[in-house]
C-alpha cells in the first residue's frame, strides 16, 4: 500500500475507471442485483465485501460478460461499457478469476492460459511466441518452476487457482476481478498473491477483490463496497470505517461473537490409528480421537491433510497397523464406516461434495435415504420436510428446496453440503475446509454448531488452513506434513506463528 | 448521476424484461416432458392432415392406432430399461443385439424344450422357455454391468464390444439362420400377445381392444417410474448418474448400483425379446442390429440426457411413440424410407433442441 498514497489522492478526484450504475440482476424468482452501484479507481484496490448470497459473484460475473445485466449502464474509462461476451470484455481490457475453478482438466497449463487469445496464423497455434508469454505469467504468480506443457487436471487446487490469477493477468488487463482467490490458497501463497496485486496498483491497474476475511481485505484493500441482499449498502475507504462497522453492514445486525464456544468435555478415546499409510500420503500416521474432542489439523496445503481425512473416510484404500473404533475393528468399505458413524466433508464442493445439477432436496438425502424410507421406499413428504428443515437451520439462501445446487451461491452450496454431513447424524465428523467460501456470520454459527457436536459428545476433525479459526475452535491441534502427523498438542499451548513454524520446520528436515 | 443514466437505459431494459417472460412461458410449456408431448401431437396432426389430403384416410383410424402403439411398445420396452441406465451415466449399445439374443433364446426353447400345448407338462416347458429368455436377457445385463464396474471402462465402449458378442453368440446359437418354434408349441396368449385386429375376443381383456404388448409395456412403465421415484435405489441411480464422486462420498456402492442398473435393464431387455417374439413368432440374431439406437434414440426424445441424471419413463414412452408414428405415417403415405430415416433423425435433433431452449441453450440464443 506504501507509494500508493500520491495515486491515491490523484485518482480519488479524477473519474474512476470503472463504474457502475443501478445494474439489476434477476434469476426467476432471486433478485441477484437491485440497482448496485460501484466505483473502482485505477491503481487501487476494492474490497467487494457481502454475506453469502448478497451478490458479489453475480455483479462480478455481469462486469466480465458472463451474465447480461437486466437494466443498468457500465462505463470502462469513461466510454460505456457494455460487453456482449466473456471474450469481448476480455478485449476491452477486463481480466477475472472466477469462484469456482474453470480450467480445462485435461488441457496443459499453456493451453489453459491462452485458451481463445492464442496467437494464430491463419489457424495455427504460434506456440513459440506464446510460450514466453506464458513463462512470463506463471513467474509472476510464482509458479515458474512448473513446465507450461503439464497436464492442468493434476496440479493441486491450489496450483490451479494461482494458474487461474495467471490467466487474468496474460490479458494486459486495465482492471483485475478476483472472486475470493484465497479460500483454496494456503498462507504462502496468499502472500504471493498479495504481492502481485500490490504490483497490479503501482502499475495502475484497478483491482476488485472479494474475501470473506476482513484482516486479508485490510492487508490488500484501499476501498471497500458492502452489498446485503442485492443493494449496495455502503462503501468508502476502509481507513474510515472499522471491522465491527463493516460487519454490521453485512449482516444488518451486530455480531457480538466472532468465535462462539460452546463448553464440552473431552471423554474416551473413540478412534484408534496407528501407521496409517496410502500412496501417497499419509506416512505412518498415528492419531486418536476422543469422545466430544475437536481435533484440529494445520499445515501446508500439500501436507496430505486431506489425504488423511479420506483414509479416516475410506475413500482412499489404505493401510494401518491399529485402526479401532470404540474398541471394534474398522471396516473398510465408505459405505460401511458411514454407517458406523463417520461422515466426511469434501474440500471440493464442485466435482465431489454436492451433485450440482440436482436439487438441494436429492443433495441433502443422498446417501441419508435410510431415514426417510421403510422396505427401500422413499416418503417424499418427510424427505421434502426434513430438506426445509435444514435450509432453515443453516440459513441455505434459495427460493425453494427445489431449486438446483449449481444455482446456489458459493457459500449456500457450501451450507448445503455441510447440512448433509448434519443430518447423517454421524458421530465422527471428518471437516475438510468446512468454512471454505462462508460468510463471516454464518461461519460464527458454524464454529457454534461444531462445538454444540463436541458437547453432545461426538467427535470432529477439522481441517483448515484459517489458523485463527482452528485455534479458536479446537481442543487439540495436530501439525500436519509430508504426510505425517508430526506434532499434536492442546490448542492452548499453540499460536499462529508455533503453527506455521512446525509445518514449516518439518518440511525443511 | 441517476438521473441522466435512467431515460438513455430505459430502452435497452424493455425488450429484455419481454424476452426473460417469454423465455418464462417457453419454460412452463416444456416442463414435465410437454415437449416431447406436444412434438407428438404435431407430428400426428401433420400425418392425419397430409393423409386425408393425399393418402387413402388409414393413418386416423384405430386399428392403425392400435398398430402403431403396438410397434412403439417394441421399442418402448426396452428402452424402459435403456433409460433407467442413461439416467445412471451410462449406454447400452448391446441393448439391440442383446434382445435379439434373448429372442432367440425364445425361439430354440419354442421348438426343442417344449411339446404342443394340448399334451401333458406343456405348461412347465412354457415356464422353462420363459424362465430361459429372461435369465439370458439379465446375464446379458450383468456381464456389461459388471465389466464395466470392474474395469472401470467406459460403457460405451464396453457395450459396442457385447454388442458384437451377442450378436455372435446368438448367431452361433442359431446356426446362423432363422429358428422357428414348434408347430402348435406356443400358448394361445403368446400368439395373441402381439393382435391387434378386429377380432375383440382375441385380445387380452377380451373385448377391451388393447394389444397385449401395450398393455405389458404400461404396466411395467409405471412399476419403472414408481421405481425411480420412490425406492431408494431408484434415487440412488439419479446420484450415481449425476454425481458418481458425490455419490461415493455418501457412501452409496456407486459400482453394485451400476451392475445394478444394467440387471434390471435386462429383464426389460427379456420383456423386449419376448414381445418381439410375440410380434414375428420367430427368432433371427441379426434381426437386432440398429434396434439399440432407436431404443437410445426414444430416451432422448423423452428428455433423457446422454450425460446422466436426467430422463423420464413417459418421456421415453413418448419418445417410442414419436418415431414409430413417423414410421408408420411415411408407410401410409408410401414415403419411402430413405426418406423416414431423415425425417426421425431430423425430428431427434430438433427435439432436443427444443429440450435444450428450456434450459437455456443455445446460450448465443438468449443473450
Ligand atoms: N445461475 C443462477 N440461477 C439462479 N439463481 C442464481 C444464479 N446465480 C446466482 N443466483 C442467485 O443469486 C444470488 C446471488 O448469488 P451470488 O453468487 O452473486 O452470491 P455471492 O455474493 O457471490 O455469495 P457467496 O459469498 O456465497 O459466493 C443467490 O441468491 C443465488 O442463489
Ligand atoms: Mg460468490
Amino acid at each position: 500500500m506504501a507509494g500508493s498514497e500520491a495515486a491515491q489522492s490523484a485518482s480519488t478526484a479524477s473519474q474512476p475507471l470503472l463504474e457502475v450504475c443501478d445494474i439489476s440482476k434477476r434469476f426467476g424468482p432471486t433478485i441477484a442485483l437491485d440497482q448496485v452501484n460501484l466505483a473502482a479507481h485505477a491503481g487501487r484496490v476494492l474490497a467487494l465485501i457481502g454475506e453469502n448470497g448478497a451478490g458479489k459473484s453475480t455483479l462480478l460475473k455481469t462486469l466480465s460478460g458472463a451474465h447480461d445485466a437486466d437494466s443498468g449502464t457500465m462505463r470502462l474509462d469513461g466510454l460505456e461499457y457494455q460487453p456482449r461476451s466473456p471474450l469481448d470484455a476480455r478485449r476491452l481490457g477486463i481480466g477475472i478469476v472466477y469462484q469456482e475453478l474453470t480450467l480445462a482438466p485435461d488441457l496443459s497449463i499453456e493451453d489453459n492460459i491462452m485458451l481463445g487469445r492464442s496467437g494464430t496464423g491463419g489457424g495455427l497455434l504460434l506456440r513459440g511466441s506464446q510460450r514466453d508469454q506464458v513463462r512470463q505469467c506463471l513467474q509472476r504468480v510464482g509458479l515458474g518452476h512448473l513446465s507450461p506443457t503439464a497436464r492442468t487436471g493434476d496440479q493441486s487446487v491450489a496450483t490451479q487457482q494461482l494458474i487461474e490469477v495467471a490467466r487474468a493477468l496474460a490479458s494486459q488487463a486495465k482492471i483485475v476481478l478476483l472472486d475470493e482467490p484465497t479460500s483454496s490458497l494456503p498462507a504462502a501463497d496468499v502472500q504471493r498473491l498479495f504481492g502481485i496485486i500490490n504490483d497490479l496498483r503501482n502499475d495502475g491497474i484497478g483491482v476488485i477483490y472479494i474475501s470473506h476475511f476482513l484482516e486479508e481485505v485490510r492487508e490488500v484493500a484501499d476501498d471497500y463496497a458492502v452489498l446485503r441482499d442485492g443493494n449496495s449498502v455502503g462503501s468508502g475507504q476502509l481507513t474510515d470505517i472499522t471491522d465491527d462497522q463493516i460487519i454490521s453492514l453485512m449482516v444488518g445486525r451486530d455480531v457480538d461473537d466472532l468465535f462462539p464456544s460452546v463448553p464440552h468435555d473431552i471423554g474416551q478415546a473413540r478412534l484408534e490409528i496407528a501407521g496409517l499409510s496410502a500412496k501417497p500420503m499419509p506416512i505412518d500416521t498415528d492419531l486418536t480421537l476422543h469422545h466430544g474432542e475437536v481435533l484440529g489439523i494445520a499445515g501446508l496445503v500439500g501436507a496430505g491433510r486431506s489425504e488423511l481425512l479420506r483414509c479416516l473416510a475410506g475413500l482412499i484404500p489404505a493401510k494401518s497397523k491399529v485402526a479401532t473404533l470404540d474398541g471394534n475393528r474398522l471396516p473398510s468399505s465408505v459405505g460401511a464406516r458411514r454407517r458406523l458413524g463417520i461422515g466426511m466433508l469434501s474440500e471440493d464442493r464442485k466435482s465431489e461434495g454436492l451433485a450440482q445439477s440436482l436439487s438441494i432436496t436429492e443433495n441433502l438425502a443422498m446417501g441419508n435415504h435410510r431415514r426417510y424410507s421403510s422396505y427401500g421406499l422413499v416418503d417424499l413428504k418427510s424427505r421434502r420436510k426434513d430438506a426445509n428443515g435444514w435450509i432453515k437451520k443453516v440459513e441455505v439462501k434459495a427460493h425453494s428446496a427445489e431449486q438446483t445446487i449449481g444455482e446456489l451461491s458459493g457459500g449456500n452450496q457450501q451450507k448445503v453440503a455441510f447440512a448433509r454431513l448434519l443430518a447423517q447424524d454421524a458421530d465422527i465428523y471428518l471437516l475438510d475446509e468446512p468454512t471454505k467460501g462462508i460468510d463471516v456470520g454464518t461461519k460464527a454459527e458454524i464454529y457454534r454448531m461444531i462445538g454444540e457436536l463436541a458437547a453432545q459428545g461426538k467427535s470432529v476433525i477439522f481441517v483448515s488452513s484459517y489458523l485463527p479459526e482452528l485455534l479458536a475452535v479446537c481442543d487439540t491441534i495436530g501439525v500436519m506434513n509430508r504426510g505425517q502427523l508430526v506434532e499434536t498438542r492442546a490448542s492452548a499451548d499453540w499460536n499462529e506463528e508455533s503453527l506455521l513454524a512446525a509445518a514449516v520446520a518439518v518440511t525443511n528436515r | 448521476m441517476t438521473d441522466d443514466v435512467s431515460p438513455a437505459n430505459a430502452p435497452e431494459s424493455a425488450p429484455s424484461a419481454q424476452g426473460s417472460r417469454a423465455l418464462g412461458i417457453l419454460k412452463l410449456l416444456t416442463e414435465f416432458q410437454i415437449g416431447p408431448i406436444l412434438a407428438l401431437i404435431a407430428i400426428i396432426f401433420c400425418f392425419a392432415l397430409l393423409d386425408v389430403a393425399l393418402g387413402n384416410g388409414g393413418f386416423a383410424t384405430l386399428r392403425n392406432l392400435r398398430v402403431v402403439t403396438h410397434q412403439a411398445a417394441l421399442i418402448g420396452m426396452p428402452a424402459l430399461g435403456m433409460t433407467m441406465i442413461i439416467i445412471a451415466g451410462g449406454i447400452d449399445l448391446s441393448a439391440g443385439t442383446a434382445l435379439t439374443l434373448s429372442c432367440t433364446a425364445l425361439a430354440v426353447a419354442f421348438r426343442d424344450y417344449t411339446v404342443p400345448v394340448e399334451q401333458s407338462g406343456a405348461v412347465m416347458g412354457i415356464v422353462g422357455a420363459l424362465s430361459l429368455c429372461l435369465v439370458i436377457g439379465v446375464l446379458c445385463g450383468l456381464l456389461n454391468g459388471i465389466i464395466i464396474s470392474l474395469t472401470e471402462m467406459v460403457p460405451f465402449i464396453v457395450t459396442l464390444g457385447t454388442m458384437t458378442i451377442f450378436l455372435g453368440l446368438g448367431q452361433i446359437w442359431a446356426s446362423e439362420s432363422t429358428v422357428y418354434p414348434g408347430p402348435g408349441h406356443l400358448p394361445i396368449w403368446l400368439e395373441n400377445l402381439c393382435y391387434t385386429g378386429k377380432r375383440g375376443t382375441d385380445y387380452f381383456i377380451p373385448g377391451l381392444p388393447i394389444p397385449g404388448s401395450v398393455l405389458l409395456t404400461i404396466v411395467l412403465a409405471i412399476i419403472v417410474a414408481a421405481l425411480m421415484r420412490y425406492t431408494v435405489l431408484g434415487r440412488n441411480i439419479v446420484a450415481v448418474g449425476s454425481n458418481p464422486q458425490t455419490a461415493r462420498l455418501c457412501g452409496i456402492n456407486v459400482p453394485l448400483t451400476t451392475v445394478l442398473v444394467y440387471a434390471i435393464a435386462g429383464i426389460f431387455v427379456a420383456f423386449g425379446a419376448l414381445l418381439y417374439f410375440g410380434n414375428v413368432k420367430n427368432g433371427n440374431p441379426s434381426d437386432g442390429t440398429g434396434l439399440e439406437l432407436q431404443i437410445i434414440a426414444a430416451v432422448v426424445l423423452g428428455g433423457g440426457s446422454l450425460s446422466g441424471g436426467r430422463g423420464s419413463v413417459l418421456g421415453t414412452l413418448v419418445g417410442a411413440l414419436i418415431i414409430k408414428v413417423i414410421d408408420n405415417g411415411c408407410t401410409m403415405l408410401s414415403i419411402p424410407n430413405t426418406y423416414t430415416h431423415i425425417m426421425i433423425g431430423v425430428i431427434i435433433i430438433v427435439a432436443v433442441l427444443i429440450d435444450g431452449l428450456r434450459n437455456g441453450k443455445p446460450k448465443w440464443l438468449f443473450r
